[in-house]
């Protein structure tokens, strides 16, 4: 049943996924993609998971590896979704601060 | 309780995740978006040190876990600080690649989690498994695949690879790795049989992505973005863990469909991406008539100074050079002057759709300033000067009227109508995607020659002595 249960998120979360960017513009393509890129750096979570139950020396290696690359993935993805954002900030202040001068 | 508790903040990152996404789809609530999936992961990273072990306990803080707590700070701080720092660090014009990277870094940790899983005294069984090792196998694509990609694009690797039967053997090299997997599945996690099925995964993950030019590679990335989505969102089943699940099959749903949207900007259906890539040879029969005339800086400048109405077409050329500042400080010369300045930006300048006009935005030019397509392609005809920098295939007019070129059918911007066409240009060799542009060898059309950074330096000087 708990299975079952896994399959409903599984699928729910496919259309919540389609639905929830449907309509962007063009010019948020990339900074978009980078943000998707940051989210599935949650992984992280799953790669401590992993490393938490590790008993063997391999699994500590391989449990290491995974939560070194899930942070780098999710830093990472952070800090560069948030410098090309930040680029936006800059534009749309710019453009304010043109109108009322 | 603790099972609540933790489960309980799962969600919570679930919910943050999706608000992000979805506000990061319009410009107005981009950055709240980012700051929310920020918290989310702050969240899930913090609970998840909270996670139940076997015998009642917390898993992370139970006898003889105190090597894996650890590692696990550890490999956080080192991971996450050796990443936070090149994000940081990085210009640019290079953040295609590090998303690249970064990505393939998330679908490597999503292999290595089903790898521990293999490994482990009590391995999956079952539907697990089988969810383990198809994730794994796109995990390990997602990486070495990714990997690829960010060599590409630094320049690492030049030249897309291509060998004779290609698709035929990646199929054929999908259909042994994928039966590796299902005997693991059904045989047990034998080490041979693991350590086959991995090496043969991260290999596919190159041979697909290997012939694929570097005008393609930004779809490719959003598709390996997607790919590392799911495998996160499968290994999370395995784990029954539902933050991981929900994020992973919101961004591998959300990577397909942006991965449509990118391939539909540059008229490439994904199939033509990804099994008949854009090559050179292919336009061997389409040798240009006239011929290539050069002008000075000298001449742009007049050309400039004295017209009504010049658009600037920038391309990655553009960006490469770090000219964009510079292209604003002429920008202001020439409206100084009362000369009307458009920017008009392509769906795919730069190397991503939207790259451009974040690289303009960070040179301080105003928004109102910048057009996109479909708003300026009307007035180029009523234009006295095309500015073309270091851009070609967005501009090449053989996507209009050459049916056996590769990019035909391509939107293009329209520079070839302006009255005027200067193109500034590194040298005289074809594009990035290695195909010959008819533009330059328009009757109107003038090439100015140079780095972008220098030719426009040269050009203002100019300006500055006509005033």
């Amino acid at each position: 049943m708990t299975d079952l249960l896994y399959l409903y998120i599984f699928v729910l979360a496919a259309f919540v996924g389609y639905e929830v960017i449907s309509r962007v513009p063009v010019i948020l393509h990339t900074p978009l993609m980078s943000g998707s890129n940051f989210v599935h750096g949650v992984v992280l979570v799953g790669s401590m998971w992993a490393l938490a139950h590790a008993e063997t020396p391999l699994q500590l290696v391989l449990g290491f590896l995974a939560v070194f690359l899930g942070a780098a993935n999710a830093a990472g993805g952070y800090v560069v979704t948030e410098r090309m954002l930040g680029m936006f900030a800059s534009k749309s202040d710019a453009a304010r601060a043109k109108k009322g001068a | 309780m603790l099972s609540w508790l933790v489960n309980g903040a799962y969600l919570v990152v679930s919910v943050l995740f999706i608000l992000g996404l979805k506000a990061m789809s319009s410009p107005k609530t981009a950055r709240k978006g980012i700051a929310w999936a920020g918290v989310g992961m702050l969240l899930a990273t913090a609970v998840t040190f909270l996670i139940p072990g076997g015998d009642g306990g917390l898993a992370f803080f139970a006898p003889g876990k105190t090597i894996n707590l650890i590692l696990c700070v550890v490999a956080i701080v080192l991971g996450g600080g050796i990443a936070a720092w090149l994000g940081k660090v990085v210009k640019m014009t290079d953040m295609p690649q590090m998303v690249a990277i970064y990505n393939g870094m998330g679908g490597g940790a999503a292999a290595l989690i089903a790898a521990v899983a293999f490994t482990s005294a009590e391995p999956p069984t079952g539907t697990h498994a089988t969810l383990a090792m198809i994730g794994a196998l796109i995990g390990c694509v997602a990486f070495s695949g990714s990997t690829l990609a960010f060599a590409k694009l630094q320049g690492i690797m030049k030249k897309a690879v291509r060998w004779p039967a290609q698709n035929l053997g990646n199929v054929l090299h999908t259909l042994v790795t994928l039966g590796l997997g299902i005997a693991i599945v059904i045989a047990g996690p034998h080490p041979a049989l693991v350590v086959a099925f991995f090496l043969m995964a991260l290999i596919l993950g190159l041979a697909l992505t290997s012939p694929i030019g570097g005008a393609d590679m930004p779809v490719v990335i959003s598709l390996l973005n997607a790919f590392t989505g799911l495998a996160v969102g499968l290994e999370g089943y395995m784990l029954g863990n539902p933050a991981l699940i929900i994020a992973g099959i919101v961004v591998g749903a959300a990577g397909t469909l942006l991965t449509q949207l990118m391939a539909k900007a540059m008229n490439r259906p994904l199939t033509n991406v990804l099994f008949a890539p854009i090559t050179g040879e292919a336009q061997a029969g389409g040798t240009m008539e006239g011929s290539m005339k050069e002008c000075s800086s000298m001449d742009a400048a007049a050309m400039m100074r004295y017209a009504e109405h010049v658009i600037i077409v920038p391309g990655y050329g553009m960006a490469v050079a770090g000219a964009q500042h510079k292209v604003y400080e002429m920008t202001k010369l020439l409206e100084a002057e009362g000369v009307r300045v458009s920017f008009a930006i392509h769906p795919v300048a730069g190397r991503m759709p939207g790259h451009m006009n974040v690289l303009l935005a960070e040179a301080g030019v105003p928004y109102d300033q910048i057009f996109d397509l479909d708003e300026i392609n009307a007035e180029f005809p009523l234009a006295d000067v095309a500015l073309v920098i270091g851009a070609n295939d967005v501009v090449n007019p053989v996507a209009r009227t050459d049916k056996s070129s590769p990019i035909y059918g391509m939107p293009i911007l329209d520079a070839d109508k302006a009255r005027e066409c200067i193109v500034i240009k590194r040298g005289r060799g074809a594009g990035y995607s290695g195909i010959e542009n008819a533009l330059f060898y328009a009757d109107n059309t003038s090439m100015l020659y140079g780095s972008a950074q220098q030719a426009v330096a040269d050009v203002i000087t100019h300006i500055k002595e006509l005033s």
